[in-house]
């Protein structure tokens, strides 16, 4: 029923409210938050904890896109989607931004009307069985049953690898997260596939988690990061430099320890990101101090990672493509000049 | 008295306040403000399209899909385009309807009759049925059968085999698939001749009992058409047959044709469901025929079952159909709940994984909503038909 509802507000917004309606920025300083779309419950990335709070690298990016606008990470408003609401959600004005592990594709980019700023999280697809299936290799998956989650770029990249090794299966397709989950749990399927952080996340909600094991063929590039509508480039660049404001962060070392010490600092990289400077926060249509906010308030890219599903979380996920350019990764952001 | 004529002879003012042609007003401007909004609408749509650059129109219907479909009635896979998958969608959400139609009427009208039975378990057992499917959301009992029932069976290594034939396990019910080699489109066009000719038969025979009051064996004619015609073809031409057994190989079953569990459960939900409404439908058509009719019917001699078919039903037919027929409008659009557990109907692969890699949301919905209005026109359109035929006829 809320997917309908959704569809209806698309319909409605598409049919009633007149063309020129920019200005997302005024519209979320007019109404105190930013409405930030997330998924439902997914560990490491937008999970609601045992007091309520949501928890997550994409909650965190909401957060901070707070903080740069009104130096609180708390005026945000979360609302959770499932995979198949998320872009009628953004198109409809629902939202203002779709954080929610969202793969970056050419066609979600242009036709569905949407503008993809970055990438918070580079990953990749992967398949979940359980041990005792006895199986090493997802080119051994012939004839399986596989649950996957509808509106996904799974299901396609599904089609695409098992059509092209020549293998069969069968497609259980769901719309949440947790009904996938459920359904290869009571083994209504021999394979679990989504992107690998998330495997990681959900395999935590099976009753033994010991008993699954993930297979080594990465079978996509998923590379996860937030959206927002087309016809808005100044809000466009706001949640852009926003990411990139947190990664050169991590780069220079400006940490959630670090900034007092870094404000200091007379190196003229450092000067310009955090807004001693030059007057580069005001031409976003922000503070000066934007960095600073998001800094003091959330933390840097790398800070964010680890609390959510690097090495500080439960989910102990390595780094790997997303360790920073300069210590071997492909996280890299264009410079505050 | 003097008034009326005046008026009538009246100025030009007086016109407005004639009762046809003020309604013609009223009427022609709320036409016209009708047609004002939708034209508003839609142009405001149109613009609200090109300024987000929206892709609009349908020729995503004929790009490749790229996903596969767990029950398919016509082949498919990822080379096929989105058209086929709103096919296959559909001809699931027909499938499964027409099943549910049928399986809710024949459960219906049992349940309905035993609740009168004069036998108090069965009136009893009956009523228990109707009170509890009728008052627990179709929702819950869709996730019962499909959680609780069905996907609680055991894994395919450790199947529940019927004479080692059938399987029944947790992917679904695994039957032998009986193939037809050359000629085998014969056979079943000799079985389609043989029903239509045993139904000329018994209109035949039916217009002779009318004409003369004697009744007419037909049975085992109808019997030798439908079931003799299909067989000596069978033999005649030689049509080899073979059975395609379901075989355990590696993960799953291979071979035979599988039910799967999606599908049952939501036929078994929607069926039960849908037929406690219709019990006590046919509960009230019944008792609304007086019993002065039974009376009279018994009174002749008729024995029970008779006096019910003959006399009973065909005037409870009159009180029944009309709302029998909202009943399988209802299953129709109830089976779109199928989203909830998997089962690829129209809702889920068009609605759903189609408007979601596609992302035109207003045609698909469009689309979507048309064909569900389709098919419940057409339902409803066959239903009044029928009603007027057997509708009570006033000489």
């Amino acid at each position: 029923m809320k997917r309908l509802s959704f569809v209806f507000s698309l319909v409605v917004s598409v049919a009633f409210i007149g063309a020129a309606h920019a200005g997302t920025l005024d519209d979320v300083k007019a109404r105190g938050s930013v409405l930030c779309g997330v998924s439902g419950g997914l560990a490491g990335f937008s999970q609601p904890d045992d007091k309520g709070n949501w928890t997550g690298i994409d909650v965190d990016f909401c957060r901070a896109l707070a903080a740069a606008i009104f130096d609180d990470p708390t005026k945000v408003k979360f609302l959770p989607l499932t995979a198949k609401d998320r872009f009628t959600a953004l198109q409809s004005r629902e939202i203002d931004v779709l954080s929610r592990n969202t793969t970056w594709t050419s066609s979600r980019d242009t036709s569905l009307g949407l503008n993809f700023v970055g990438v918070v999280y580079y990953d990749a697809q992967g398949f979940m069985v359980r041990k005792a299936a006895k199986v090493s290799s997802a080119l051994e998956l012939s004839n399986t049953t596989v649950c996957v989650q509808s509106g996904t770029t799974t299901q396609l990249n599904l089609g695409d690898y098992f059509r092209s090794n020549n293998m069969k299966y069968e497609a259980v397709v769901f719309n949440t997260a947790d009904e996938v989950i459920k359904a290869y749990e009571s083994g209504r399927c021999d394979v679990f596939t989504t992107d690998v952080s998330q495997i990681y996340a959900e395999r935590l909600k099976l009753s033994k988690p010991d008993d699954h094991m993930i297979l080594p063929e990465l079978i996509s590039k998923e590379p996860l990061g937030p959206v927002v509508r087309h016809g808005d480039d100044q809000w466009f660049d706001i949640v852009k430099w926003v990411l990139f404001a947190m990664i050169n962060a991590e780069e220079y070392d400006i940490s959630q320890k670090t900034i007092e010490q870094r404000l200091k600092s007379d190196r003229p990289d450092v000067k310009r990101l955090l807004g001693i400077e030059g007057n580069y926060g005001e031409q976003l249509g922000l503070t000066n101090d934007w960095v600073v906010r998001i800094i003091r308030r959330v933390g840097n890219y790398g800070e964010i990672f680890d609390r959510n599903v690097g090495a500080d979380s439960r989910l102990k996920i390595e780094r790997g493509l997303n360790k920073l350019w300069s210590k071997g990764g492909i996280q890299y952001a264009p410079p505050v000049r | 008295m003097t008034d009326v004529p005046v008026r009538r002879a009246g100025t030009r003012a007086s016109w407005i306040f004639r009762p046809r042609v003020r309604s013609a007003i009223i009427q022609i401007l709320l036409v016209a403000l009708v047609a004002l909004i939708g034209w508003y609408i839609f142009r405001t749509t149109r613009q609200n399209i090109a300024a987000q650059r929206l892709v609009t129109g349908f020729d995503f219907f004929w790009v490749e899909s790229g996903f596969s479909i767990s029950q398919t009635l016509i082949p498919f896979n990822e080379n096929n385009t989105y058209a086929r998958a709103f096919l296959v969608g559909l001809l699931n959400t027909l499938f499964v309807s027409a099943l549910g139609v049928i399986l809710a009427t024949g459960i219906g009208f049992l349940v309905g009759i035993g609740r009168l039975s004069q036998n108090w378990i069965i009136s009893r057992l009956c009523g228990a049925y109707v009170e509890v499917i009728r008052n627990l959301p179709l929702l819950f009992q869709i996730l019962f059968w499909y959680l609780a029932v069905l996907t609680a069976l055991p894994v395919p290594r450790q199947s529940i085999s019927i004479f080692n034939e059938i399987f029944v396990n947790n992917r679904g019910i695994t039957v032998p698939k009986f193939v037809f080699g050359e000629g085998g489109g014969l056979v079943f066009g000799a079985a389609a001749v043989g029903v239509l000719l045993a139904l000329i038969v018994s209109w035949l025979a039916r217009s002779r009992t009318i004409a003369t009051g004697k009744l007419v064996q037909v049975w085992p004619i109808n019997l030798a058409l439908v079931l003799g015609l299909p067989l000596v073809c069978f033999f005649y031409f030689g049509v080899s047959i073979s059975i395609d057994q379901p075989v355990l190989k590696g993960f799953n079953f291979v071979g035979g044709l599988r039910i799967i569990p999606e599908f049952l459960a939501l036929l078994i939900a929607l069926a039960t469901y849908t037929a406690a409404f219709i019990a006590e439908i046919v509960r009230a058509g019944i008792l609304a025929v007086p019993r002065g009719q039974t009376e009279a019917a018994s009174a002749l001699g008729l024995r029970r079952s008779k006096v019910l078919r003959l006399v009973v039903v065909p005037q409870a037919l009159r009180v029944i159909v009309p709302p029998l027929t909202s009943q399988y409008l209802n299953l129709i659009k109830n089976s779109s709940l199928a989203v909830s557990i998997g089962y690829p109907d129209l809702v889920s692969v068009f609605a759903g994984t189609t408007l979601n890699n596609t992302g035109q949301a207003i045609e698909i919905l469009g689309i979507t909503m048309l064909v569900y209005l389709c098919i419940s026109l057409v339902i409803s359109l066959a239903m009044n038909i029928y009603n007027r035929r057997i509708a009570l006829k006033e000489r």
